[in-house]
């Protein structure tokens, strides 16, 4: 666990919470600062952060997009590490902020200048903190949905997986279609509502299926989905982001 | 106009039609998945890549090889006809059967065909065309268009043939599927001995020889182009490959990538008519080449690799949404994550405004495609182009006022403690109706299916000013 400089001072990371954290879930951001900070870094929360934008970039509205990403990197220029609970915003930033800003070549620069020090939380755990023992402890029984962009945009399979193994008495069981969307996808989730609500209820059922008390994912938004088509169908299974698990101490 | 809500929430409340496809799809799915593991084919990855640049290059120099495959078609004794639109392709079928007397025209599967509407063409005019391939037979008799570019038939159950088969053959109720293929395969061979033309598509078109290239897995397709007088092969321009030396690449991609076969059942490589000597074969051989809309899209530098498409439905079984409406909800003959790329290019983005819009972007399209094409990226295109020609003024009116909040965060944080404030709840929990004040039609849409968390009492950012202090 390489956290410490040289000089003995903590390195500094920023985080950048997302808008859906900050306003329906602040448990997964308080748990991923406490994570963090138990492995001695120190936490920095810019305050002027809002929005990634990708609701707009994703609906079309690049016009509406641009300077909300023009804030963001304002607001993160100066950051060693921003990390972020959040494979989906993690992605509309390392690799969408390019698109947006193609024809744009002063920004351009600044995106490609802080991609590279923009990280999903599990990457950020795996691959810079190389946290191997987080003196967690979940004693429950819990299956990982693996979000879309996660897995397909910064093909992160394998490291909430390895995050997982190394917690205490925590059980993972696979579900077989642990990749499929769980029928989020932003806008499309209230647009095509009953698309995306009969999406969610395969995935609930798969679920269900694994006995599981806990589903466990890096993005809070297909959480919400999958934990509002659990409660609507009437199962008491919980949804945690995977900060909230390693947090834990049982 | 809008998307056929009414249709699509008809198709989700058939639980046999849901089971149907779910099962269909996803048989073809894992079989992929098995058929190109690591395990089974290694080098799958520089495969993809290898199908993506040939595809890119043809596209690129298109003008180049077709100029080459009609040199090539004719040296074989083949002749090719220009077609600009569908209307043309499908006449040239129309006018070649009143020339050669022809009453009976047989057809292997081919979407290019559908896509001209070519039977809607042909029967008007007292001609008998009969789809030779065993799910475009079922979909004929009950006067259906595909549900799947591969499996078109994939919707309908054992029983649901027996039926329709009992309807209009006249045979007895049968839900056996070897005999429902028997009675089929009775009929058809009488068609395909006293037909006078054979209609096939292509799945690949090879300018240096001049073949194309027909695979499949019923035997149908051999005897359409080799039984009849007369063969008309029709392709689309984009299915031009360069040499005869990259089939094996391609060859490699589809059947695996389509229902996971290593190879099909039937891969017939056709050029020109029967030579002398030769014991069968048609006499007359024509290559129809469709633009139908094509040049358009290659013109089209950032969406050119729509192009590169090669037909296979893995992106179909992939696909979540697709896996829940169904083929019939989508409004051409192209379905699935591909038909939402290609529909709005071909039929012009009025067709279907709705349609780049009906997908969560998960990428599963872009992860199965064979040939690399970055569908979720081509429906951000879509999406970004429906905005600047068409915007939803409401919907531009929202997030014009959330732009503006969220580079105001002064702003944006008091008024979410002013929210969380009054509304936020200790308890949690998840809530399945909205308050009054809260009837949004946003949160009524997100209701309909599923509960939504009650907000907490303070953001993060306000337990985070807290734990500072």
């Amino acid at each position: 666990m390489a956290v410490l400089q040289s000089g003995g001072m903590p390195r500094r990371v920023a985080i950048f919470v997302t808008c859906l954290v900050d306003q329906l879930f602040p448990r997964a951001g308080m748990a991923m600062v406490e994570v963090l900070e138990r492995l001695g870094f120190a936490v920095d929360f810019p305050e002027s952060q809002t929005c990634c934008a990708q609701p707009a970039f994703n609906s079309g509205y690049l016009e509406e997009a641009r300077p909300v990403a023009r804030h963001f990197l304002r607001g993160f220029a100066d950051a060693e590490y921003v990390v972020i609970p959040s494979g989906s915003c993690t992605s509309m930033i390392s690799r969408h902020y390019e698109e947006l800003f193609a024809g744009e070549a002063s920004t351009l620069e600044q995106v490609r200048a802080l991609s590279p020090r923009v990280y999903e939380f599990s990457r950020f755990l795996v691959e810079v903190a190389q946290a191997d023992d987080l003196g967690a402890r979940f004693p429950h029984k819990v299956t990982y949905h693996d979000s879309c962009h996660a897995l397909r945009e910064l093909s992160l399979k394998e490291h909430p997986r390895q995050l997982l193994r190394q917690v205490q008495d925590l059980e993972l069981i696979e579900m077989p279609i642990a990749e499929e969307c769980c029928g989020f996808g932003g806008t499309f989730s209230v647009k095509f509502a009953e698309i995306s609500g009969a999406m969610a209820r395969t995935k609930v059922d798969a679920i269900v299926k694994t006995g599981a008390s806990h589903v466990v994912s890096l993005d809070s938004s297909c959480l919400m989905q999958l934990r509002g088509a659990l409660s609507r169908a009437g199962h008491n299974i919980q949804t945690v982001h995977l900060a909230e698990v390693l947090a834990s101490r049982g | 106009m809008p998307a056929p809500a009414a249709a699509i929430r008809k198709t989700l409340a058939d639980a046999n039609l849901q089971l149907a496809i779910y099962t269909g799809t996803g048989r073809f799915k894992d079989n992929r998945t098995r058929a190109v593991s690591a395990q089974l084919l290694p080098e799958y990855q520089e495969l993809r890549a290898r199908a993506a640049a040939i595809k890119r290059h043809t596209l690129d120099f298109l003008d180049v090889y077709l100029m080459q495959l009609e040199s090539s078609v004719q040296a074989k004794g083949g002749r090719i006809i220009w077609a600009s639109t569908a209307e043309e392709a499908a006449d040239f079928v129309l006018g070649l059967a009143k020339e050669r007397g022809v009453t009976t025209i047989v057809k292997s599967k081919s979407m290019t065909t559908e896509e001209i509407h070519l039977n809607d063409r042909l029967e008007p005019n007292g001609l008998e065309s009969v789809e030779t391939d065993l799910g475009e037979y079922i979909l004929q008799l009950a006067g259906q268009r595909p549900y799947h570019i591969v499996a078109p038939a994939i919707h309908m159950t054992r029983e649901d043939v027996a039926d329709l088969f009992a309807a209009k053959l006249g045979v007895a109720r049968d839900t056996v599927i070897e005999n429902q293929a028997m009675t089929a395969r009775r009929v058809l061979r009488e068609k395909f001995l006293s037909a006078g033309i054979g209609v096939t598509g292509t799945n690949f078109v090879v300018a240096d020889s001049g073949a194309v290239v027909i695979v499949e897995n019923e035997g149908n397709g051999r005897l359409t182009h080799s039984a009849p007088p007369v063969h008309v092969a029709i392709a689309g321009l984009e299915k031009l490959i360069p040499r005869t030396r990259d089939l094996g690449v391609f060859l490699d991609l589809l059947g695996r990538s389509a229902s996971g076969q290593p190879l099909t059942s039937y891969t017939s490589v056709v050029s020109g008519p029967r030579r002398p000597g030769e014991l069968d074969g048609p006499e007359e051989f024509y290559l129809v080449l469709l633009d139908g809309g094509r040049t358009k899209i290659l013109a089209d530098v950032e969406k050119r690799e729509s192009l590169q498409c090669i037909r296979c439905g893995a992106c179909l079984n992939a696909c979540p949404v697709y896996r829940k409406i169904g083929g019939h909800n989508y409004p051409w003959v192209y379905s699935g994550p591909i038909g939402k790329v290609i529909t709005p290019q071909f039929q012009g983005r009025e067709t279907a405004p709705w349609l780049p819009s009906a997908s969560s972007l998960c990428g599963a399209c872009a992860e199965v495609c064979p040939v690399k094409i970055d569908i979720p990226g081509l429906l951000l295109k879509l999406r970004q182009e429906n905005v600047e020609a068409a915007p939803d003024p409401e919907e531009k009116k929202l997030f014009q006022r959330w732009s503006w909040l969220m580079q105001r965060p002064g702003l944006y944080a008091w008024l979410s403690w002013l929210g969380l404030t009054l509304f936020g709840r200790r308890s949690g929990g998840w809530v399945r109706s909205a308050p009054w004040f809260a009837r949004t039609a946003l949160l009524r849409a997100w209701l309909s299916q599923r509960d939504f968390p009650a907000p907490p009492p303070r953001s993060f950012r306000d337990q985070w000013k807290e734990r500072k202090r």
